[in-house]
């Protein structure tokens, strides 16, 4: 390498790239590829990213089951998925390389440190001989950095420890794909005064390792090209970059502001939920109140209790934490009081796969509980929608008088992509019932329309009743055990939720509205199924795309949707959940598309299986 | 489907507004309510003889005086016999599910500092399936009051042994005598930081309306046992020691600041031998009232020590264990929100939408 003459570097313009960040999961990947997502996204780019991480928090270093993941994808045109395999692969150990090459297409970059490739980390994750040398490789572009050594140079007298600079190698990785990417280094180097404002060595220290990364893009010989994604044409407006997580606790906040009630949140830590808790716990200036339960069914019972109240009460968890809320959710149900449920779903049974995802519990929170108890069951799609239905949840819940399942997933939980923010002023307006009228008070007294019994909270005079788990008489709501009151309130309360099918917007079809195919979706395998369908509609064929937001009740249209295709797929991650409730309300032979692997489909498997699917039709491209 | 009015009342009542209720408060005064105006218009369906009757009936008594109005005080309850009781009380009452009550109530009271909330639970529904949440209520000083009917057997599930039994007892889930060794409710709710703790007896009416009274003026988790015999399944659970006859002799009422004296003479006590308790007869070998142990409420190893003791070893103690002050939990959380607001102002919500780095697409 010789610095006597500028190297000759030349630009290329690309629509979309993606980069995996992999590293040990103590190495800092996770915060790598956040600070590269808001240069991205500060810069104007579409993004969606997939933070995938390990459940132990510190494995072994250098292990295989240590390895920690972020995909972000960003791009200059509207993209739904964090792209299924990754341009360039940035591998800071033999463990990483091993976990993640066989995503790497042939032909991609590989950005690997080859400090790390020693005897020991080789021989940890059993690679006979180093893939660095023995041409095992040579289907990549390998750009093979002393990145550990290089860093250490930088940080040179600055008397961090040796640990404390190792700590540091990711920056400079990061600075290296900010030069490669042409990306400003001025919102990381802002974050990092932030973050260490008060330990400037520290901060000095990342600084320097962002810098030298991004100068050893500058001055290497290795690099000949850079690439410059040019922003997207994203609609008009104030955007931020937001998980789905941040983007509930926000909805529920708005929710709460917008209904003029507090929101009580009863939570026990549970991955991949626990963040709400955590960003709900700062907003104590917006009235909201934050309970950290002994166990997930002190957590619902708490929030039961907070609605009866008169409150917000709200709760989250995942699949097993669901199964523990279960009897209080069908207490709830009893009651008829309004209630959140937030489910961020993740792979199980039992304890599963924690930090990984799955469209796990939508049969289970649909009909895991004591005989029929109906619930509202919703899904955002994407991470910004998780805002929007936080509300739509609250609307409901409070207008029905009714507990709601929402369900999040770990792949929309900590997902990110940008959000237009909406204007206060636009956001929906959330009807509150409050019974205070002493004359022709009954506690099950329902209102005509929504079938809702009066919410009549403890503090208003002459209205005391006793309310509770047992069977309710209908409109006296006293305990009654006569049988054909049973059968009337069990149907009452299923029309109750029935009749909201009526209350929200019908099922909305991407594409044509008759064809060849429908491909149905729910949840967060919203970006993979439109992307599929926009390259099939693009090669002409006659496939169409419809998610369903709401699942309990379902849009009133479903069924005549469901029947304008020849045929329909359902693709989910899961053996089958959606599949099973269609089959059996409509009597379609829909088909399934299922595959249970903690992570999120590729476009290109629901393309294959689409076109599988229009072969046996032999349904020629139009 | 149909919504119609109900033409007559059913004979279950009106579980509303359509009871005899006091007449209309005029100005700011509080009516003066009395025991009737907190009787629901539902019938009580315990088994005759039983001591809930008891229980229901001082719970009544005491609550004109406490100064709430009766729409802010709450009665909660879980599963079991004891679970009916808010159906019989005239307030707002929520019947929930087999041992969340203290989960319940913890999350109302955490958003209506305002109520009074009181729990109603067995020993069934607090020490087994609920005991996770009776310790975490009690350590967080949740203000509500805790009244756990202990008749040490099942008796809504028709008789099956509870955490309370006693070793070896033959029951209908133990023919052969439980080998479950018993837990102390009081020794439970001490290791749990309860800030106030008694116990009283459902017979010992006068005792049990005083007992209640001090529960319901206490501020912070308060944690009553109420010896209570069923008379179905559990008959004369504690007549070795509340009956009429023996009970002075076998029960040491406790009184702060107070030496603890018992006896039908007043010529017993408990005294301090060591570290250990001992029964002494005044008068004798020496034996003064002066050397008898004082009653201090506010003392974590009189209370230890008291709720380790039990006949027939000991006299039972009867009374307030435990009653210290510290701050409550809804008391703790209103603090945070008061400080965080002066600190950061009343939340803006579109500020806090468009918090954090934001760009702008034209």
């Amino acid at each position: 390498m010789t610095l006597t003459e500028p190297k000759v570097v030349t630009e290329r313009e690309l629509d979309r790239v993606t980069i995996r960040f992999a590293g040990d999961s103590g190495d800092g990947m996770q915060l790598t590829g956040t600070q590269f997502t808001r240069g991205a996204a500060l810069f104007g780019n579409d993004i969606s990213t997939f933070p995938d991480y390990p459940a132990e928090i510190r494995a072994p270093a250098g292990s295989l089951p240590g390895v920690s993941g972020f995909q972000l994808s960003f791009s200059s045109t509207d993209i739904h998925t964090p792209g299924d395999a990754p341009d360039v692969l940035v591998a800071m150990n033999p463990a990483a390389l091993k976990t993640n090459l066989g995503e790497l297409p042939h032909g991609g970059a590989l950005v690997v440190n080859e400090d790390a490739f020693t005897a020991q980390n080789l021989q940890k994750v059993g690679y006979p001989s180093n893939p660095l040398t023995d041409g095992s490789l040579t289907s990549w572009h390998v750009f093979a950095v002393p990145i550990s050594t290089l860093n250490g140079r930088a940080l040179d007298g600055l008397g961090l420890t040796n640990k404390q600079v190792d700590l540091t190698k990711n920056f400079f990785a990061l600075g290296l794909m900010f030069w490669l990417y042409e990306r400003s280094m001025e919102p990381t180097i802002a974050w990092i005064e932030q973050k260490f404002s008060k330990r400037p060595e520290i901060a000095e220290g990342n600084r320097r390792a962002l810098r030298a990364g991004y100068a050893f893009g500058e001055t290497t010989e290795i690099f000949h090209e850079r690439y410059i994604v040019p922003p997207a044409k994203l609609p008009p407006g104030t955007y931020r970059n937001i998980t789905g997580n941040e983007a509930t606790a926000l909805g529920m906040v708005a929710a709460s502001q917008l209904a003029d009630r507090q929101l009580f949140y009863g939570s026990y830590p549970i991955t991949p939920a626990s963040d709400i808790l955590h960003q709900l716990a700062g907003y104590k200036n917006f009235g909201v109140k934050t309970f950290q339960a002994e166990d997930e069914i002190a957590a619902i019972g708490a929030a039961i209790g907070a609605s009866y109240g008169g409150a917000l009460g709200l709760t989250a968890s995942s699949g097993p934490g669901i199964a523990l809320k279960s009897e209080a959710l069908g207490l709830a149900v009893m009651v008829e009081l309004p209630l959140v449920v937030i489910d961020v779903q993740r792979a199980g049974p039992s304890t599963g796969m924690p930090t990984k995802t799955e469209q796990a519990d939508l049969l289970q929170v649909m009909f895991g509980r004591n005989s029929d108890s109906p619930v509202v069951v919703l899904a955002p799609a994407t991470p910004a929608e998780c805002f929007t239905f936080a509300i739509e949840a609250w609307r409901l819940a409070l207008k029905y008088m009714t507990p709601v399942v929402y369900l999040s997933d770990a792949l929309l939980a900590n997902g990110a992509e940008p959000w237009s923010i909406p204007k206060v002023a636009d956001l929906p307006e959330i009807g509150v019932p409050n019974s205070t009228e002493k004359a022709g008070f009954y506690p099950y007294l329902r209102d005509e329309q929504t079938l809702a019994r009066p919410w009549a909270v403890p503090g208003t005079p002459g209205l005391e009743h006793r309310i509770g788990g047992l069977e309710k008489a209908d409109i006296l709501g006293n305990v009654s055990y006569d049988p054909d009151n049973h059968h009337r309130m069990q149907e009452l309360r299923q029309a109750k939720i029935a009749g909201i099918a009526k209350d929200i917007p019908p099922l909305d079809v991407f594409g044509a509205a008759e064809g060849d195919l429908l491909i149905l979706g729910w949840g967060s395998t919203y970006g993979a199924i439109r992307s599929a369908v926009e390259r099939l509609q693009d090669r002409g064929l006659a496939v169409a795309h419809a998610h369903l937001r709401h699942l309990n009740p379902l849009p009133s249209n479903t069924g005549d949707v469901l029947k304008a295709y020849r045929r329909v797929l359902i693709p989910e991650i899961n053996l089958g959940q959606l599949l099973m409730l269609l089959r059996a309300r409509f009597l379609i032979d829909a088909i399934g598309y299922n595959r249970v692997r903690g992570k999120p489909f590729r476009i290109a498997e629901i393309e294959a299986e689409a076109e599988r699917i229009l072969a046996t039709l032999g349904a020629p491209a139009r | 489907m149909t919504t119609e009015r109900p033409t007559t009342n059913g004979s279950n009542g009106t579980n509303g507004a359509n009871g005899d209720g006091p007449a209309a408060a005029t100005g700011t005064e509080l009516p003066v309510l009395t025991r009737k105006d907190f009787v629901s218009d539902q019938e009580v369906r315990w088994c005759p003889g039983c001591g809930d009757y008891s229980i229901l009936a001082q719970t009544q008594k005491i609550m004109p005086d406490f100064g709430y109005a009766r729409e802010n005080i709450v009665f909660i309850s879980g599963i079991g016999c004891s679970g009916r009781l808010p159906y019989y009380m005239n307030t707002y009452g929520f019947h929930t599910i087999h041992g969340r009550a203290p989960t319940l109530a913890t999350g109302l009271k955490a958003a209506r500092p305002d109520l009074m909330v009181w729990v109603i639970t067995g020993d069934g529904d607090a020490l087994s399936i609920g005991g996770n949440h009776l310790i975490h209520s009690l350590r967080r000083n949740v203000d509500i009051r805790i009244v756990m009917f202990n008749n040490r057997i099942y008796g809504l599930t028709k008789g099956q042994a509870s955490p309370t039994s006693e070793l070896g007892k033959v029951t209908k889930s133990t023919p052969f005598g439980t080998v479950d060794f018993p837990i102390s409710p009081l020794a439970i709710a001490l290791a749990a930081e309860a800030t106030f703790i008694a116990r009283s007896v459902d017979t010992h009416t006068e005792h049990l309306q005083g007992t209640l009274e001090r529960a319901g003026n206490h501020h912070g988790s308060t944690f009553v046992e109420v010896l209570q015999n069923c008379n179905i399944f559990n008959d004369g659970a504690y007549r070795e020691f509340t009956d009429r006859e023996v009970r002075d002799d076998r029960m040491l009422v406790l009184e702060h600041g107070k030496p603890m004296i018992f006896g039908k003479d007043r010529d017993k006590g408990i005294r301090l031998s060591g570290h250990q308790p001992e029964v002494v007869t005044i008068g004798e070998g020496g034996v003064t009232e002066e050397d008898l142990l004082v009653h201090d409420e506010t003392d974590a190893l009189i209370a230890f020590m008291l709720s380790r003791i039990y006949w027939p070893e000991f006299p039972v103690p009867v009374g307030v264990i435990r009653n210290i002050s510290r701050p409550t939990h809804d008391q703790m959380l209103t603090d945070q929100m008061a400080q965080a607001t002066a600190a950061r102002g009343k939340g803006d919500l579109a500020k806090l939408l468009t918090g954090g780095e934001t760009w702008t697409v034209e």
